[in-house]
């Protein structure tokens, strides 16, 4: 890719189902537009999707920002909300609180924060009930992207 | 195979008239799952769903895919299209229920992949 740095914000806002996805379409854009490998950019627009959604479908507002370096992408979604009460349940397979209506939708199906973790190299989720969520993670541009390894921050 | 020879075959009512079907499908996926579908399908895939909310659109941009179709005549709502024509995204409409379409398309020579 280019040797170029960007960032940037989007904002968030609860049960905004109309311009779901808009953030991490713009995101997606951006890496286009730096020339980032496909593979790199196909695993960041995935765990931007999970990410955006959640603050949409769970919290009342929040902001996607992104970190462009040559080197990494990173990510930081950081909303208020219900928060998570249980981080590991949270991040168990098919665990999902999703109300009805939003399962009758296709999300719900509890794989939005396991498929983060696949996609991603680093990953961390800090939360307070009652308060809000922070997700953190990033994509190493310069690694085989296949097998991302996750390890904790 | 392009998407116009599976509209033809198939005879799907196509929801986009103003987007080009002269793109290549490189296979397909069937779910109803949006977490399922963004994780798994591949670039290039026609997706085959009965969801008809507009989110579906972000997901098939966000995963390049080469279009959707909606099984049981099920109709798109107005924002769907709306942002299928913005996003580039061809959507379509067979009247057949999710298996008969998955077997015609895998007939046709759609796998998978
Ligand atoms: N930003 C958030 N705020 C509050 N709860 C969240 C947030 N993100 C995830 N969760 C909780 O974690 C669960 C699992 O999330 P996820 O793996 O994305 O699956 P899904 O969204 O399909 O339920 C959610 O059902 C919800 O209870
Ligand atoms: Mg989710």
């Amino acid at each position: 890719m280019d040797n170029k740095v960007a960032e940037g914000v989007f904002f968030l806002t609860g049960k905004d189902f109309s311009n779901a996805g808009a953030a991490s379409s713009n995101l997606k854009g951006v890496l286009e537009g730096m020339s980032v490998q496909p593979d790199i950019i196909r695993r960041a627009a995935i765990a931007a999707f999970e990410a955006e959604m959640n603050v949409i479908i769970y919290a009342v507002a929040g902001m996607m920002h992104y970190y462009i370096t040559p080197e990494t992408i990173r990510i930081v979604v950081k909303d208020m909300g219900s928060g998570i009460p249980d981080i590991g349940l949270a991040m168990t397979e098919g665990y999902s609180t999703a109300p009805d209506y939003i399962r009758e939708m296709g999300f719900g199906s509890g794989m939005g924060l396991p498929n983060i973790k696949k996609n991603t190299d680093r990953l961390d989720l800090d939360s307070v009930v009652g308060g809000g969520t922070t997700l953190e993670f990033i994509i190493y541009l310069n690694k085989d992207s296949k097998g991302a390894k996750n390890e904790t921050l | 195979m392009k998407l116009y020879e599976i509209v033809n075959s198939l005879s799907l009512e196509v929801k986009t008239p103003s987007l080009d079907l002269n793109k290549e499908v490189t296979g397909g996926y069937v779910s109803d799952l949006l977490s399922d579908v963004i994780g798994n399908s591949k670039k290039g895939n026609v997706w085959i769903t009965l969801q008809t909310h507009q989110n579906i659109i972000a997901v098939a941009t966000l995963r390049d895919m080469s279009g959707i179709i909606l099984v049981n005549g099920r109709n798109p709502d107005v924002d769907t299209l709306l942002k299928a024509a913005e996003q580039g995204i061809p959507l379509m409409v067979s009247s057949l229920p999710a298996f008969e379409l998955v077997g015609r398309l895998y007939s046709l020579g759609i796998r998978c992949q």
